[in-house]
């Protein structure tokens, strides 16, 4: 998995830390040392992270408990180079027990552990944001929630960087409020400005990728207000166990130590989707994993697998044909959010989008969709990247969805391109997965897997085919009406011309010819209409020819090589 | 095809021919002889370029077209106008006669000259006749010295005695405007140099070797042209090319002897088949004993181009392939002023006089 070793090595020196091990410097030194790893570069994208990190909660929780989300972002400069950013939700709130460990401990969270689409994924951002306010300010993050029981809970946490624990300054209950959700002060060190990578751009991507959330952003020069578009959430999520062909050594043996099953049979059937007794049995025995009569061993305690066997298990998995994860785990946003959310924010003359069929790289699935918008207010090209509709605003040049956008031929479709388009469009990329491939912690490029860009321009192509026909539409109308007035143009001086060899009038010869010209664009236009509408019908029959993608997610089994 | 006596007529049938089509509510249609490399051929026979026979249709609806059809019918009134008023008009007053601005834009009737003169072109194509004949001039390119009277009208021009300048040879030297009298030359030397040309008058080359000595100032023009042909075909003068040794040069002695792609339809008039080319080349570098330091090494343009001319029909002769290859082989060219690192008179007591002697001429 692209998730660090560094982290693993974190989460498991955080259980030694609690149980009183020495070796417990290591996550503060981590996160000291490795704040870039996380994003914390310099002072403008820090901001734009903690930003981030608590809207992307905000959202997440909100819609969790499916509720249409408002979330209220404020950023206020005290002094120069150091904010107050508050972050306030409508989610259901937090339990008063867990609000110091959610901040308070880095890695802690119930996303970890879980396979399940949502935008957090490490149980990282949030305290990390708690732990980079502190290192810079020296002051205590501030939380507010309330879960609508007319308690409101007031804490004012630290992190004991050395232990990975909260340290509650100060903490009380406040009464006689009737609301439930999240309210969190920052005060930290940053840098405000409004360019491409910044706080606000974040919020316009993010309104546009979650068109049902009412956004209220005070910034240090004004308000900003994103309306909710639409009022309906993407459908739920559900979870699910991980993939054997997403599993690699390293994973599975913790995995196996970890495990409560009492054998490795039971265990791969109840950790894993998709691995029935058969398949269990097919695995132990080509992993060599046998017993004293030369059968598979399938009654060996998983905490009883060397490491050796190991090796062959994931072998063995990679020599095993397996059913494809199951999909309902995604939450697309679907093409109509996806329009309405463009539309909204960017008020364009044209949009499309389309939500590709799921499809899986190494075991985990994944769902792509692509939105382009063109023409209105729309003035330069715009790439707008997303997974699980958090924007994506730096490390453009090294993510799948770049590579994508510039490996499509443009111009075939009519855009203006050079590699990237340069007409007024806006594209919008979206990944939506359980496990989204990030190149890095921070999360802000897509790994290049072949299926993953192939996937996006299969999307961008189709979104494409529909903006070339828009387009040439648009373009025929321009041609016709500029056809017509060079006819009209040049009308006159020709007359003129012809009357001075004929001797006839000028006007009569110049009716005549307007009368030609005008008689000869009907004719013309009626012809492209019907050409229009034959290209049409040939495209219509080409599109239902093509290979049905979910054809091939139902009969799965294709090699574990192919979809690496 | 021989040229039309009545230019006037032609105008007028073109124009209602046009009309005509119009008022049957049709999409008028000019057709023109395509001027291009691929509707020319070379006539072994006469040993001119000719135009072929192929056409293109110049349609108002096509909006490619309009704009040049407009135009076409607007220089075909105005010659009309000028040819009734009795006078001729230089290209250039024509292009002015013809500029105005299109009401309700900011686009002109014509935009350059270089807009106006192609149409005159296409129009002498398509009429059959001859800008001259439309009572269009162009500006005089050039010069001419020797033993010929010039009856220009009135007036009777001595062209031995013109000095230092020479006669200038106006852009129409049709028989019915220009008549040669007393032509007491053996020959005729077309230089493509000025300078050149100077020297050899300043020399008295001309009296010495008893020919006429014409400079076309580089490419020559139509009246240059016309006159070279007219001086061989009516007084059977031979005629010698006398350029630079590069590519350019011998580009300018093929369109003098065998026409040029643009004027195509007017070889017969323009072009000198019998013209032979006395020099430079760059096999005289040896012959001549030129110091090697004058040359000049070819660039990329110039083996282009001569590897282009290598192709050419009319370079074909074994002779003219062999000089080609040879100029590629020693990697040079040379320029006729070259020739003075031997003596400023070794171009007109040396050079030529030899080279005519011996006859030691590319066909």
């Amino acid at each position: 998995m692209i998730e660090g070793n560094a982290i693993d090595n974190g989460k498991v020196k955080t259980a030694q830390m609690v149980s009183g091990s020495a070796r417990e410097i290591a996550i503060s030194e981590f996160f000291e040392k490795n704040r870039h790893l996380l994003g914390y570069d310099n002072k403008i994208k820090a901001l734009l992270i903690i930003v981030k990190e608590g809207v992307d909660n905000g959202l997440d929780a909100t819609e969790e408990a499916r509720i249409l989300p408002d979330i209220y972002i404020k950023v206020e400069e005290l002094e120069k180079e150091k904010y107050k950013i508050i972050i306030k939700d409508n989610g259901p709130g937090i339990l008063k027990k867990h609000i110091p460990k959610i901040f308070g401990t880095l890695l802690y969270g119930s996303k970890f552990h879980r396979l399940r689409q949502s935008r957090g994924q490490q149980g990282l951002g949030i305290s990390c944001a708690v732990l980079y306010s502190q290192l810079t300010t020296g002051q205590p993050t501030e939380i507010i929630s309330s879960t609508g029981d007319g308690k409101t809970h007031r804490y004012k946490l630290k992190i004991d960087v050395k232990k990975n624990e909260p340290i509650i300054i100060d903490e009380d209950v406040l009464d006689g409020k009737d609301w439930h959700g999240t309210q969190i002060t920052f005060q930290c060190e940053g840098l405000y400005r409004e360019h491409k990578q910044s706080v606000l751009e974040y919020i316009k991507q993010t309104a546009i990728s979650n068109p049902y959330a009412n956004i209220i952003f005070d910034s240090p020069t004004g308000r900003f207000e994103f309306k909710r578009g639409i009022e309906k959430l993407p459908k739920e999520p559900k979870e699910i166990k991980p993939h054997l062909y997403g599993v690699e050594v390293g994973i599975l043996a913790r995995m196996l130590k970890e495990s409560k099953t009492r054998t490795l049979s039971g265990f791969l059937t109840s950790e894993f989707t998709r691995v029935g007794k058969t398949i269990a049995k097919e695995i132990i025995k080509k992993a060599g994993i046998l017993d004293d009569k030369g059968e598979a061993f399938m009654m060996i305690s998983p905490r009883k697998v060397t490491d050796d066997q190991i090796v062959s298990l994931v072998k063995a998995v990679k020599e095993t044909k397996l059913m494809r994860p199951p999909t309902d785990c995604l939450s697309p946003l679907g093409g109509h959010l996806i329009e309405e959310g463009l539309k909204k924010e960017l008020n364009p003359e044209f949009v499309v989008a389309v939500s590709r069929p799921p499809a899986v790289y190494r075991g985990w699935p994944f769902q792509i969709e692509v939105g382009i918008a063109y023409g209105g207010s729309i003035t330069e090209a715009k790439f707008m990247r997303f997974a699980n509709r958090v924007p994506l605003l730096y490390q453009a040049g090294g993510c799948a969805i770049t590579k994508s956008i510039s490996g499509t031929d443009w111009r075939r479709y009519g855009v203006q391109s050079d590699k990237m388009p340069t007409d007024p469009v806006a594209i919008f990329v979206h990944m939506a997965s359980v496990w989204v491939p990030f190149t890095s912690e921070s999360k802000e490029a897509i790994a290049s897997y072949p299926i993953i860009i192939k996937e996006i321009k299969l999307a961008l192509q189709e979104c494409a085919r529909k903006l070339s026909v828009y387009l040439s539409g648009v373009r025929r109308a321009q041609y016709q009406a500029e056809r017509r007035s060079i006819f009209e143009r040049y009308a006159h001086e020709t007359a003129v011309a012809l009357s001075e060899l004929t001797g006839k009038p000028i006007e009569k010869i110049e009716t005549d010819i307007k009368d030609i010209a005008e008689k000869n664009i009907k004719t013309i236009e009626l012809s492209e209409q019907a050409t229009e509408r034959l290209e049409k019908e040939m495209k219509e029959g080409e599109n239902k020819k093509e290979p049905d993608k979910e054809k091939a997610d139902k009969s799965v089994q294709s090699s574990p090589e192919k979809e690496v | 095809m021989p040229i039309t006596e009545k230019p006037m007529e032609r105008l007028k049938e073109l124009g209602n021919k046009t009309l005509a089509q119009i008022e049957k509510k049709k999409n008028p249609d000019i057709e023109l002889p395509v001027r291009v490399l691929s509707n020319i051929y070379f006539d072994e026979k006469s040993g001119l370029v000719r135009l072929g026979d192929k056409l293109s249709h110049r349609t108002y609806l096509n909006v490619a077209h309009t704009r040049k059809f407009m135009q076409t019918l607007m220089v075909a009134a105005e010659c009309k106008k000028i040819i009734e008023q009795g006078v001729t008009t230089s290209i250039r007053d024509l292009y002015y006669a013809l500029k105005r601005t299109i009401p309700g834009t900011k686009e002109n009737t014509v935009e350059d000259q270089s807009e106006s003169d192609p149409i005159i072109e296409d129009l002498e194509a398509a009429l059959n006749t001859l800008r001259e004949r439309l009572n269009l001039k162009a500006d005089r390119k050039g010069y001419l010295a020797g033993r010929i009277k010039i009856i220009d009208g009135k007036d009777t021009i001595d062209a031995s005695k013109m000095g230092s300048s020479g006669w200038a040879i106006p852009s129409n030297v049709e028989p019915e405007k220009i008549k040669f009298a007393d032509v007491k030359a053996d020959y005729v030397l077309v230089i493509e140099k000025d300078a050149v040309w100077q020297r050899l008058n300043e020399d008295k080359f001309w009296d010495k070797e008893n020919c006429i000595i014409i400079t076309g100032k580089g490419q020559p023009d139509r009246g240059t042209r016309r006159a070279i042909n007219r001086l061989h075909n009516e007084f059977k003068l031979p005629v010698y090319v006398l350029t630079d040794a590069d590519a350019w040069g011998y580009y300018i002695y093929s369109v003098i002897k065998q026409g040029s792609i643009n004027l195509s339809f007017l070889s017969d008039r323009l072009g000198t088949p019998e013209a032979r080319f006395i020099g430079l080349t760059t096999q005289d570098v040896e012959k001549f004993n030129i110091p090697k330091n004058v040359t000049i090494k070819l660039n990329k343009g110039d083996i282009k181009r001569t590897n282009e001319m290598l192709k050419y029909v009319w370079f074909k002769p074994k002779e003219w392939q062999q000089e080609l290859n040879h100029m590629l082989k020693v990697d040079h060219k040379l320029e006729l002023e070259a020739l003075s690192a031997k003596g400023i008179k070794f171009i007109s007591d040396k050079y030529l006089p030899q080279k005519i002697k011996e006859k030691d001429f590319l066909p």
